[in-house]
């Protein structure tokens, strides 16, 4: 039964990213593992051994597609190059929803390869929901927008993050891939309450839900998806799920990557606060 | 399309303008526009932000109790150079064991800055550092030539690693044609090269992190140390070769080619028929060209075998 009508897949339980040091392992041992993540932009080749390993994936496992360089909120226009690689992976895949980020990175044609903050604006809510509809336009797949961590405010901005997040979910009747340690890695960096932020989003859009580690600094924290998800963050997620209902879960980790069973079990810790919710009503 | 990052004055005069205000989508570039200038200057040799830098950083980043509007800028500034310095240091572990860390570091500062990248993947970052490299071998001094070898051989290993495959023709599918009207294409993942020093072992070698490379070829006395001795190519002679970079099995191989043999295929990769191809052994008179055609009916069945030729 879905959560919402931008989670029909509150079925997919829990997932982990598919990352280069893992394949030998899932390829050989081909362990349990309810759906993988895959870098969109990892598989949006032409050959190689890339695209191999994603078939001999693909026969075994679920895979859900998440990008990295779209960049909603650039103003610039969408790069169609990149739209139809995509389109093409989308069809390889069969992903059921599309995620990428909340963000900008590229100006004139440059890239930053950033996941750059967004001026929380009304415009550039409307120039960011207008992309995202262009995309799943284009590539005809559900597209689920992730809130990222950030180091700097604008001083143009006119609404808080979450406000920002609502507007343009809302705009472009898209979903949310709700990333609780960017949330929670953005409210120590610009001094916010984390639970303000969980409260507040249009929960019915949640689609997706992302945890990982992160590192903490003298002055501020940094978002590196190198460590296990620290006890802030998943007490942000306890209150996440409880709020949407049984969600799709990834664990994110990109660097200093253990081995697959260590990340594998750290993911599924998840599922203890999902079970928890089972027999609850979630509060309003 | 702009090619070169922003100069200091192109960001003094936007800064007059103090896009503080983010309502329109042109406000919304233009805002993007100044940061990204600021985000892609080149950090200074302490590893910080530009000091000039200061006015875009504080005209749209608010500060908070604990960083400056300008340390909060610096945080992208470093991210951006930290990102792409790693992917270009791990593309070419070849070009730093030739040139060495320090002379790398430089040679990629200034290629970045030239030629920011203008691809959605990292994955063709280092797509125009052979052209970089020719227009300005200062870099690379005093090993140009080698520098610009294993360049050309890192990026045709980009290249082999995940280019298309196309349906391959077979030895079989030859058989009875006219070599006249046969005009045949080589796999887009293969790259022909012609090199003046063996920069084939000599990137398997830096790959493998072999320490008679770095004794003989190379200052890198370990890849990640930032401060290395300098060691000089004492013993690397010039020795040109033909090497056609391709895969097979999803594995990147490096194979030598006789001169004959490369000749023949950059015939074919050109649009010469097949007939006109083998026509250049004739003309050389080498020693290919004494060779029965069993020879060179030899060679095809070896590379129709790889799997090397489709349909143009």
């Amino acid at each position: 039964m879905p959560a919402n009508r931008f989670n029909s897949f509150t079925d997919y339980g829990i997932g982990i990213g598919l990352r280069v040091p893992h394949y030998q392992h899932i390829l050989t041992r081909k362990p349990v593992v309810d759906w993988f993540e895959i870098i969109s932009e990892n598989f949006m080749v032409d050959g190689g051994r890339p695209l191999q390993v994603l078939d001999q994936i693909l026969e075994q496992y679920r895979v859900v597609q998440h990008g990295v360089s779209m960049y909603f909120g650039s103003a610039e226009k969408l790069n169609r190059e990149h739209l139809k690689k995509l389109k093409a992976l989308v069809k390889r895949t069969k992903t059921p929803w599309l995620s990428d980020h909340l963000c900008w990175g590229s100006v004139d044609g440059r890239y930053t390869h950033d996941l750059l903050p967004m001026p929380y604006t009304f415009a550039a809510a409307k120039v960011t929901a207008q992309k995202v509809r262009a995309v799943r336009d284009f590539v005809e797949v559900p597209i689920a927008v992730e809130n990222v961590s950030s180091y700097a405010e604008f001083h143009a901005s006119e609404m808080t993050e979450w406000e920002f997040l609502s507007e343009v979910v809302e705009l472009a009747d898209c979903g949310i891939l709700l990333d609780v340690n960017n949330i929670y890695v953005s409210s120590k960096n610009h001094s916010f309450n984390p639970y303000d932020y969980v409260n507040n989003v249009p929960h019915h859009r949640v689609a997706q839900v992302h945890i990982a580690g992160h590192s903490k600094f003298k002055k501020y924290i940094l978002d590196t998806h190198d460590h296990p998800v620290l006890d802030p963050v998943w007490q942000l997620y306890a209150r996440a799920i409880n709020l949407v209902g049984k969600t799709a879960t990834l664990l994110e980790w990109d660097d200093s990557i253990p081995s697959f069973d260590e990340v594998h079990h750290e993911a599924l810790k998840a599922n203890q606060f999902i079970d928890q919710i089972q027999h609850q009503v979630a509060p309003a | 399309m702009r090619r070169s990052k922003p100069t200091s004055s192109s960001t003094r005069s936007s800064i007059r303008s103090r896009p503080r205000k983010v309502a329109s989508a042109k406000q919304l570039g233009d805002l993007q526009a100044l940061m990204a200038g600021a985000i892609m200057r080149p950090l200074t040799p302490r590893g910080g932000m530009e000091k000039t830098s200061a006015p875009v950083a504080n005209a749209i980043i608010k500060r908070n109790d604990r960083l400056t509007s300008f340390e909060r800028l610096e945080i992208y500034n470093r991210q951006y150079w930290y990102r792409i310095l790693g992917c270009i240091y791990d593309d070419y572990p070849g070009l730093r064991a030739v040139i060495g860390e320090r002379k790398f570091d430089r040679l990629v500062h200034a290629y970045l800055a030239r030629y920011p990248s203008e691809s959605f993947t990292l994955r063709n970052l280092g797509r125009r550092l052979g052209k970089f490299l020719r227009a300005e071998p200062k870099w690379a001094a005093p090993h140009q030539e080698l520098a610009m070898d294993m360049v050309r051989l890192e990026w045709a290993h980009i290249v082999a690693f995940d280019e298309a495959t196309k349906p391959a023709i077979h030895v079989d599918d030859l058989l009875g044609r006219d070599p006249a009207k046969i005009r045949l294409a080589l796999q887009p993942y293969i790259t022909l090269l012609e090199v003046r020093y063996p920069v084939d072992d000599l990137l398997i070698a830096a790959k493998h992190g072999d320490d008679r490379l770095r004794g003989e070829a190379s200052n890198a006395v370990e890849l990640h140390h930032k401060r290395v001795s300098r060691v000089r190519f004492r013993h690397l002679k010039p020795q040109p070769l033909y090497i056609a970079v391709h895969r097979m099995n999803c594995t990147v191989y490096y194979k030598s080619l006789t001169r004959e043999q490369f000749e023949v295929l950059r015939a074919l990769q050109r649009g010469a028929t097949l007939e006109k191809a083998c026509a250049v052994l004739v003309k050389r008179g080498g020693s290919a060209a004494k060779d029965s055609a069993a020879q060179v009916q030899q060679w095809f069945q070896e590379w129709t075998s790889f799997g090397w030729f489709c349909q143009r």
